[in-house]
């Protein structure tokens, strides 16, 4: 693209309160994928991305984390402020604000352009969701608003290219005030903590500026208000959440099952038809005892995986999730949690990485660390692989009353087993330290929106890609290694059993069984938990190559449920359900929590407990289910 | 510098919104700390989510145990609290309007 080379290329930041828009503005201007929910909180980092401006114009912008203030009270919050008052290291302050609002709650929102207004930057007012507003009767006079602010105003759809056509313009043109090529110029913008006669000031201007341009009428009853009224009914309430849940662990079982079988022969067929195409070698067995067999068997679990994504997507998009939380804060409250850990611990069902970012939201440090520390403990979907193998192989298929699914049931009972560990982990971890006192809730409830079916299908789309790039890339490296591992040395002339005994990963998993034989495994699952701290879903990966290159018969290419249902106990099995509610390895989440808390305690203390309360857990579950069978 | 919240003279004006029903109407009428052990940002954050005197507030639901938490009606937003959050705020009740 031809640019002017010496122009530099303006730094342009989004800023507003949170859930106002800003990351679906941000993903329409810059063709980027950020993550977008109905709740605030969900963009907790500063995010770059560019846009070339119909002029040919490259800009740079920024996404910034929603603010309710310039004074910081989180840590997610303080980007903001930081970046906006040049106070952030090694990066120069914003040239161009765009004020993104919400047009269905300007009486909020103005307040916050009106903190801007006084920091002097340049800026634009979006009146964002302006379709949604426009839907609800509300009807905002942007030129008389831009008048009374003396600022530019532009509407937005956040969700429609062509919704950010006006903004796009007046990006086009804005202009890079000179500005001293270091970077330790004095900041442009200057911020003082409002006084009261500030806020003061501030709510009567609002008002005098919504008395101008509409867009004030507090509607009564709204339909939001009507879904509230049963959703968060003190009784209807939680038997709706619990039923939500309940249904989903069902659908996870009962949708999967005609795509996994799919899967499933596909990789059967293609593991005979490779076993008939090729010679006998090295090469062969590397293909079919350790990728098809290591890599297939994760592969199964893509259709469970996205059922579990269809419906945590749509629950974030629907804006059902704060009020989930709601519903739970007494829960949360009674074990000492504040009530922001709950987005944090519902965003660790899809991962505890991003759930533990998302504890920036949390004000107080101790309460942050305390989510933190139980954030590996909700079922993140990597053990998902895991416990459907096992459940899939021990618990009968059988309809219980009511039309319910005993899998089904069994994995709701893992889930609630994994919160209920959390809690019990809090109530300690609180109790063992100096009181925080109060735990701040403070969660804004958003309006419902139906579900954006694009959206769903890119958020969708994602999780595929992310589960098929670790397949291709740390779950294959994996099995390549373990197959190796597995294989050498050869075994001596004359030996009887399978040559994965006299391998190296034979002698590892035989001095491993040593410590793991107390809770029933055996030396097969013992090796599979090593890989298995890459990622937890590893593990079934790594069953899948130990049992193919186990088999001393040729049906190499057989599955690994019906293989394992034949080969462990009923208690075994157990144990490592139990082992796997709580199992410490996955070494990103650690990696996560080095850096969130600056320090390698955290991550020492995390992966020693999770280590005592698996080998516990499990250990009491394989004594009291061998003494019950 | 900690900013005092507006008004965090201790007021006996009105009734805490914690005492307000469900579905009724208020306007607030100031935001005050309720407990000396309360956070000292508590007032400022409610004021920045637009709990001021003078705006109107509508309790819309309340939990099951303890009535708490509970979720608020203020201006266009709805926002969930605590029931030590929500005792900083009194409020006065308004007669619901004919329509």
């Amino acid at each position: 693209m031809e640019a002017v080379p010496s122009a530099p290329s303006p730094l342009i930041a989004l800023v507003g309160n949170p859930n106002c828009g800003k990351t679906a503005l941000f993903n329409i201007l810059t063709g980027s994928r950020q993550k977008v929910a109905n709740y605030a909180g969900v963009t907790v980092e500063r995010k770059e991305g560019s846009l070339l401006t119909p002029s040919g114009r490259r800009v740079r912008i920024l996404d910034l984390p929603g603010a309710y203030s310039l004074d910081p009270l989180t840590p997610d919050e303080q980007v903001t402020a930081d970046v906006l008052l040049g106070r952030r290291a090694g990066e120069t302050q914003p040239d161009f604000v765009v004020c993104v609002t919400d047009a269905t709650n300007l009486r909020q929102n103005l307040r916050l352009v009106l903190s801007l207004k006084r920091l002097g930057l340049p800026m634009v007012v979006a009146l964002n969701m302006s379709d949604i507003a426009r839907r609800k009767g509300i009807a905002i006079n942007g030129e008389r608003l831009a008048a009374e602010l003396g600022v530019p105003v532009v509407e937005t759809v956040g969700v429609k290219a062509a919704g950010v056509r006006a903004l796009v313009s007046v990006l086009d043109h804005v202009s890079v005030p000179p500005r001293g090529a270091q970077p330790g110029d004095a900041p442009r913008a200057v911020w003082r903590t409002p006084s009261p006669a500030d806020i003061a000031h501030d709510q009567s201007e609002v008002r005098r500026i919504l008395g101008l341009v509409g867009g004030d009428r507090l509607d009564g009853v709204t339909i939001s208000d009507r879904v509230d009224a049963v959703v968060l009914h003190p009784v209807l309430g939680p038997l709706i959440l619990a039923l939500t849940l309940f249904l989903v662990f069902q659908a996870v079982f009962a949708w999967a099952q005609v795509p996994m079988d799919a899967i499933k022969t596909g990789v059967a067929d293609f593991g005979n038809w490779l076993g008939a195409a090729l010679p006998a070698s090295l090469v062969k067995n590397l293909l079919i005892n350790g990728v098809l067999a290591g890599v297939g068997s994760v592969l199964v679990f893509l259709p469970q995986i996205i059922i579990l994504f269809f419906f945590i997507l749509l629950l974030e998009d629907s804006g059902y999730l704060p009020r989930a939380a709601f519903l739970l804060d007494r829960v949360m409250g009674s074990v000492g949690l504040s009530g922001r850990a709950f987005i944090p611990l519902l965003s660790s069902f899809a991962c505890a990485i991003p759930g533990i970012m998302a504890t920036r939201t949390i004000q107080n440090p101790r309460d942050r660390l305390a989510t933190i520390m139980i954030a590996p403990l909700m079922t993140c979907s990597a053990r998902l692989p895991v416990y459907a193998l096992i459940i899939g192989a021990f618990i009968p298929h059988r309809t219980l009353f009511g039309g319910l699914e005993l899998q089904g049931v069994v994995l709701f009972v893992l889930y609630v087993i994994g919160v209920a560990g959390a809690m019990a982990v809090a109530f300690v971890l609180k109790r063992s330290g100096p009181s925080t006192g109060f735990q701040a809730l403070m969660l804004e409830l958003p309006a419902y929106h139906w579900p954006n079916l694009r959206g769903l299908a890119i958020g969708l789309w994602q999780r595929v890609e992310i589960f098929m790039s670790r397949v291709g890339t740390i779950i294959l490296a994996l099995m390549v290694i373990l197959w190796a591992l597995s294989s050498f040395p050869a075994p001596p002339p004359g030996a009887l059993g399978p040559p994965i005994q006299y391998s190296i990963a034979g002698h590892i998993g035989a001095w491993l069984a040593v410590i793991f034989a107390p809770i029933g495994f055996n030396w097969q699952i013992s090796i599979a938990l090593v890989p298995g701290l890459a990622a937890r879903e590893v593990a079934v990966g790594a069953l899948g190559t130990v049992y193919a290159l186990s088999a001393t018969g040729n049906d190499v290419s057989g599955a690994l449920t019906p293989l394992i249902a034949q080969s462990w106990s009923l208690p075994t099995a157990l144990s490592l359900l139990a082992w796997y509610v709580f199992a410490p390895q996955c070494l990103s989440t650690l990696a996560t929590v080095k850096r969130e808390t600056n320090s390698w305690r955290y991550p020492i203390i995390m992966a020693a407990y999770m280590f005592a309360l698996a080998y516990l857990g499990s250990f009491l579950t394989y004594r009291i289910a061998l003494a019950l069978s | 510098m900690t900013s005092a919240p507006p008004n965090v003279a201790v007021s006996d004006a009105g009734i805490r919104l914690t005492e307000l029903g469900i579905g009724k109407n208020a306007r607030v009428v100031a935001v005050t700390a309720a407990d000396a052990s309360a956070p000292q940002d508590l007032g400022r954050r409610l004021a920045e989510l637009g709990f001021l005197p003078g705006e109107a507030v509508r309790i819309v639901a309340k939990g099951l145990l303890a009535r708490a938490p509970i979720a608020v009606r203020i201006g266009t937003g709805t926002f969930a609290l605590r029931l030590f959050e929500a005792a900083c705020i009194r409020v006065c009740p308004e007669q619901p309007q004919p329509a």
